[in-house]
């Protein structure tokens, strides 16, 4: 169970080799050792994962877990919460892509938005179901600020985004009178293994701070948070340019 | 039904289906072994999740008839349902020249969550708690059984019930001994005190003069002045001890509330300049010594003359961390108000009482020492805080209250009951698949 302090009993990772879940997975274990499922593809990756958690005190799970194979998705839900309640789960899985690439060649356009879109509306719709029958749960969605008003250099990335987060937005409120409660966390550019190699953005940030965001949103059960804070302020002018202008801004 | 349900400090939501059943159809609902258990539950005073269901069900208070016998002896004892408030208890019992003989700092809670919880009062150095005045129970058990238990039946069933939490069954109706009193009233002994250390040796050394006893401490006054407090103690008044109104209503039982927070407002009122504010003028306004007759409700109850008090904490809610330790243990009392302090954490007076010997309860949480009490706007900067208090109370010896408790871990909680595997084990035995349920078991895997 969640305490009142807002600190979990357990945690699924669903996308668990990411850089910002395992910041959360290392935030949580500061009140000791809790039980972390850690969804990832299988490799050398997941297996430094679960005993960096493992050093740090969690029980560590691990499980098979493909974005793209939707109809895998509910049972393996299910498979997670056969140790016990979800408590809060990190849905933390995405691709960055070439943006380029990413709407002139039609299969990364296609494997872009099954990643970032289908893969999050499936799993999604799976976890729904599990919290529904608990009565509690707290579902992070990672969203990026991209998808708040896409832009011209990573549109498809973006878009895939901002179907996602509206998707997440209002699963909270669906879940809300069946005692479920969705986060969705929009950071600007985020320093990791996704973005390593590109220019940082302004107000950029490390997974530090979004696991920071993310331990305090679940607390204070917060249903939007941005990272930085600063960001929603900057978003939320940007939103209001004009398109001839906004075209010509250097984003 | 589906409605969101928290605890007083209004933390964790979960949804639970409420159900409605009178005593005799308690026995089927235990039977059909509801998806994800049941639980009892009262008025929800209890802080945390004590009284809470996630994903399952939860019984609405169990109503019906209050009745009160007189021995030959005159010795007076009160049969009431479980669902029956402390507040209409106190009416019935007023009527008929009698008290309930043990009140915590609301009169809004249940005679079954009192069991439940073995809640504790001002008069608990003397008295003992709410599990020793019981002289039976009706319960029903997982299997659909109504027992009739108590300490001279079934004492084993008995008192895991007492302080169990709700987890060894549904109790339906319980029966008590009254105290006879002299009036309505309280003559009420109220001294300033500077600093802990003499709080504590007045308490030593004369609480056992009075019935009840409490003390209040400004938990943000720091060096010399840490500890400052204002001590009170009281009897029940005789009527020759009443004047004015008092005296022309002798037995007037105490009022619904009359003010209420009607909305919560969203930061929460409760911050460190506005807790230091009215601690200070609390302070002040106590008489530095002097004896006084006050009604019933503004002796043990000032809280309730404000209904919804806990909204004024805002959104994020707030804690109540009640700790005792041995008596042999006061330097880990000081040391805890030490690190409160020195945290800066804004707590509206906390209580500090001298408790008497403990009982049989597998897990009541009374014993013979220090218990203190204070409540404090939730929120993740706690976490570390209670870590660091919890370690002090473990080796001290003491433990925290579980009608107070919101976030205890399993093992800490381990640590401070232990006879909590003894508890365990009766409730595999008494519920081996789990019927009775709530989120406090699963939180602390009762």
């Amino acid at each position: 169970m969640l305490n009142a302090l807002g600190e979990p009993q357990s945690l699924l990772l669903l996308g668990g080799t990411s850089d910002i879940a395992l910041a959360v997975a290392e935030k949580y274990a500061a009140g000791g050792g809790i039980r972390v499922v850690l969804a990832a593809r299988p490799g050398p990756r997941r297996a430094a994962a679960a005993a960096r958690l493992t050093a740090l005190g969690h029980t560590v799970e691990e499980l098979d877990f493909e974005a793209t194979d939707t109809a895998s998705h509910p049972a393996l839900v299910t498979q997670a919460a056969a140790g016990g309640d979800l408590d809060v789960v990190l849905v933390a899985f995405g691709v960055l892509g070439d943006e380029e690439e990413a709407w002139q060649n039609h299969d990364a356009a296609v494997r872009l938005a099954e990643v970032n879109y289908l893969g999050p509306v499936s799993v999604g719709t799976a976890l729904a179901r599990q919290v529904t029958q608990q009565g509690h749960g707290v579902i992070v969605f990672l969203s990026s600020v991209a998808g708040e008003r896409v832009r011209r250099s990573n549109f498809a990335y973006g878009a895939s985004k901002a179907g996602a987060d509206g998707f997440y937005l209002g699963l909270g409120e669906a879940l809300r009178e069946h005692g479920g409660h969705v986060l969705v966390v929009r950071p600007g550019f985020v320093h990791t293994k996704m973005t390593e190699g590109r220019e940082a953005a302004p107000l950029s940030v490390g997974p530090e701070d979004v696991a920071n965001a993310v331990v305090a949103g679940v607390a204070a059960r917060k249903e939007l948070v941005w990272v930085p804070a600063a960001m929603r302020f900057v978003m939320s002018g940007l939103r209001h340019v004009p398109r001839p202008l906004f075209r010509r801004l250097p984003l | 039904m589906t409605p969101l349900l928290t605890g007083w400090g209004r933390t964790a939501p979960t949804a639970a289906t409420l159900v409605e059943a009178s005593a005799a159809e308690v026995p089927t609902l235990l039977r059909e072994h509801p998806r994800r258990g049941v639980i009892a539950r009262g008025l929800g005073r209890s802080y945390g999740d004590a009284a809470q269901n996630a994903g399952g069900t939860v019984l609405a208070p169990i109503t019906g008839p209050t009745t009160i016998v007189r021995a030959a002896d005159g010795s007076a004892l009160v049969t009431a349902a479980a669902g029956t408030s402390l507040h209409d208890l106190m009416g019935d019992l007023l009527a008929e020249r009698l008290f309930v003989p043990v009140t915590p700092g609301t009169r809004y809670v249940t005679v079954g969550g009192a069991v439940a919880a073995d809640i504790h009062g001002k008069n608990h150095h003397r008295d003992g708690s709410f599990g020793d005045q019981v002289v039976s129970l009706d319960l029903v058990t997982a299997d659909g059984q109504l027992r009739t238990v108590g300490p001279d039946a079934d004492p084993a069933v008995f008192w895991a019930t007492v302080g169990g939490m709700g987890l060894t069954g549904v109790v339906t109706s319980v029966t008590l001994r009254a105290l006879p009193v002299g009036s309505a009233y309280v003559t009420v002994h109220t001294e300033r005190i500077a600093g802990l250390d003499a709080l504590m040796r007045t308490m030593r050394e004369h609480d056992d003069d009075h019935r009840y006893s409490v003390a209040w401490i400004d938990t943000l006054a720091r060096g010399r002045a840490l500890g400052r407090s204002v001590l009170t103690r009281g009897d029940h008044a005789t009527a020759a001890e009443l004047t004015g109104a008092a005296a022309r209503h002798p037995w007037r039982p105490p009022q619904p509330p009359r003010l209420t927070v009607p909305f919560t407002p969203p930061a929460g009122l409760v911050s460190r300049p506005t807790v230091r504010v009215f601690n200070e003028l609390w302070f002040r306004k106590a008489p530095r010594d002097r004896v006084g007759v006050e009604s019933i409700a503004s002796f043990f109850h000032p809280l309730d003359l404000v209904e919804s008090w806990n909204r004024l904490y805002g959104r994020g809610g707030l804690v109540q961390y009640q700790l005792v330790v041995p008596d042999t243990a006061e330097a880990a009392l000081t040391e805890a108000l030490r690190l409160l302090s020195d945290a800066g954490q804004p707590s509206f007076l906390a209580v500090l009482k001298r408790f008497g010997p403990g009982n049989p309860g597998l897990l009541s949480f009374p014993m013979p020492g220090w218990t203190l009490a204070l409540d404090l706007p939730a929120g993740p900067s706690l976490g570390p805080l209670f870590r660091t208090l919890d370690q002090l109370v473990v080796e001290a010896g003491g433990r925290l209250y579980l009608a107070k408790d919101s976030r205890l871990s399993p093992e800490t909680f381990d640590r401070m009951y232990e006879r909590a595997d003894e508890f365990r084990k009766l409730r595999r035995e008494l519920d081996p698949h789990g019927v009775l349920q709530s989120d406090l078991a699963r939180r602390l895997h009762l």
